[in-house]
C-alpha cells in the first residue's frame, strides 16, 4: 500500500466518518518496502490538489520521514522543481507500507496490513 | 419488488456428482448480510482462481470510460474482482476493493504490477467522503439481495465522489433471451446461478467428483430497475445502456444527493 492511498482511507464504521479524528488513519508498527516505479510527473501534479496536505504530514511524521514543508507546493512550484518532484514521487508512490496496521484516531480500531493489503471488513460488533 | 421464494438452482440439482450451497430457513429478508455471506462472499472465496482465468478482457464500454478521464483522475473500483480495469489506463490512481480476500489477493498483483487493493464492503467503504473524481462497479451491485441494499450500495459509491465526479455501474440483466441462460421480460429477478469448476482427472482422490457446482445469488435488473435505484438515492444518471446482458449507467451526484 502506497504512502499516496492513506491519503484516501478513514474508519469503515460510519459513526467515525463524521469525526475529524478519523481521518487520516495512523500507522502502527508497520513495515515500509520500496519499488522503483517509473514517475509519471503529469499524475503526480494533477493528483496534487487532491491530497489533504495536513494528513499527510501526519503520516510522513508517523511513519518517521523527514519533515514535509507545512504548506503544499502549487503546480507551478512542483513543476519547475525536480527535486521536490522526485521526492515526492518517493514518498507518495515508491514507499509502501507491506505489513502492520492502521488504527481509527477516533474508535480505536486497528486494521491490519498483510502483503501490502489492508482489510477493513468490520467484526460484527461495529457494523 | 418479486418475490424471493424462487431463488433457488433453477433446476434441482439430483446428480450425486454435484455438490451445492444448501438453501435452509435463510432468506435475504431475515438477515441480508448472512444470506450474501452464503451464497456470494462463500462461493467467490471457493472460485476465485477460477473465476479469475475466466476475466480476463475488459470491456469496451468500460474501457472507454477510463480512457476519457483526464490523467492524475482519482478513483475507485468497488467490487474489483480480479483487478482488470486497473490496467487499462495508467494515468489514473486507482484504489480498488472487493470484499473477497481471495480476489483482492489476485488484483493486487494483476499485470504483473503492483496495485493499490484493499478488502472492504462496498457498504461500507473505508474512503473519506466527497474525494473521488470517479468510480466503476461492474458486476457488484446485482449480488446484493435487498432492494435497499442495492440502493445503499449506489449511495455509498456516490458519496465518495466529488460534485462533478462521475460513477460507471454494470448489473446483470433480465432481459437475456439471447442468452443461453434464457432468462427474459416478466420472469423471475432472484435466482442462484451455478458455477461449475471442474478438475483435471489426475490428482483426484479415487471417487472424487471431477466437477463442482457452486450456486450464486443474483438479482437481475429489469429495464429501467438501475436508472430508478440512482435517482431514489438522489442520484443523476448521465448516460445508460445494455450491453451484452448487462445494464449500465454513468451517474452522479443530484443536487438533492444526501450521503449516507
Amino acid at each position: 500500500m502506497k504512502v499516496l492511498t492513506l491519503n484516501f482511507l478513514t474508519c469503515a464504521v460510519k459513526a467515525c466518518k463524521s469525526s475529524t479524528s478519523s481521518f487520516p488513519l495512523h500507522p502502527k508498527e508497520c513495515e515500509l518496502v520500496s519499488d522503483s516505479i517509473v514517475p509519471n510527473p503529469a499524475l503526480l501534479t494533477n493528483i496534487l490538489p487532491r491530497v489533504d496536505w495536513s494528513a499527510l504530514i501526519t503520516i510522513s511524521t508517523e511513519l518517521g520521514f523527514p519533515t514535509l514543508p507545512p504548506t503544499a507546493p502549487t503546480i507551478e512550484e512542483l513543476q519547475s522543481d525536480e527535486k521536490m518532484m522526485a521526492e515526492l514521487h518517493t514518498l507518495l508512490l515508491e514507499t509502501q507500507i507491506s505489513e502492520g496496521s492502521l488504527v481509527c484516531g477516533n474508535c480505536g480500531h486497528e486494521y491490519k496490513i498483510k502483503e501490502g493489503i489492508a482489510n477493513f471488513l468490520l467484526p460484527n460488533h461495529l457494523v | 419488488m418479486a418475490p424471493l421464494t424462487a431463488a433457488k438452482p433453477e433446476e434441482p440439482l439430483t446428480d450425486s456428482k454435484q455438490t451445492s450451497v444448501t438453501l435452509e430457513d435463510d432468506s435475504p429478508q431475515a438477515a441480508p448480510e448472512s444470506y450474501e455471506e452464503k451464497h456470494v462472499h462463500a462461493v467467490y472465496s471457493q472460485i476465485a482462481s477460477h473465476f479469475s482465468h475466466t476475466r480476463y478482457k475488459p470491456w469496451p464500454i468500460i474501457s472507454n470510460f477510463l480512457l476519457s478521464l483526464p490523467s492524475g483522475s482519482l478513483g475507485l473500483d468497488v467490487g474489483c474482482g480480479n483487478g482488470k480495469y486497473l490496467l487499462v489506463n495508467p494515468n489514473l490512481y486507482i484504489i480498488a476493493s472487493d470484499r473477497s480476500s481471495e480476489l483482492v489477493s489476485i488484483a493486487s498483483t494483476y499485470g504483473d504490477r503492483k496495485n493499490e487493493t484493499v478488502v472492504a464492503d462496498g457498504l461500507r467503504l473505508p474512503h473519506p467522503r466527497g474525494v473521488f473524481d470517479f468510480a466503476i462497479s461492474i458486476a457488484v451491485v446485482h449480488h446484493l439481495s435487498t432492494a435497499e441494499r442495492r440502493r445503499e450500495a449506489i449511495r455509498s459509491i456516490l458519496s465518495m465522489l466529488t460534485t462533478t465526479g462521475k460513477a460507471m455501474i454494470y448489473a446483470w440483466a433480465l432481459e437475456q433471451k439471447d442468452s443461453r441462460r434464457g432468462w427474459d421480460e416478466g420472469g423471475e429477478q432472484d435466482v442462484m446461478v451455478p458455477w461449475v469448476m471442474k478438475k483435471s482427472k489426475k490428482g483426484l482422490a479415487p471417487g472424487e467428483p471431477n466437477e463442482t457446482t457452486y450456486q450464486r445469488y443474483y438479482h437481475l435488473y429489469r429495464r429501467g430497475e438501475l436508472e430508478d435505484d440512482v435517482a431514489i438515492v438522489g442520484g443523476k444518471v448521465l448516460e445508460g445502456g445494455y450491453e451484452k446482458d448487462n445494464w449500465w449507467c454513468i451517474c452522479g451526484r443530484g443536487e438533492e444527493f444526501a450521503e449516507c
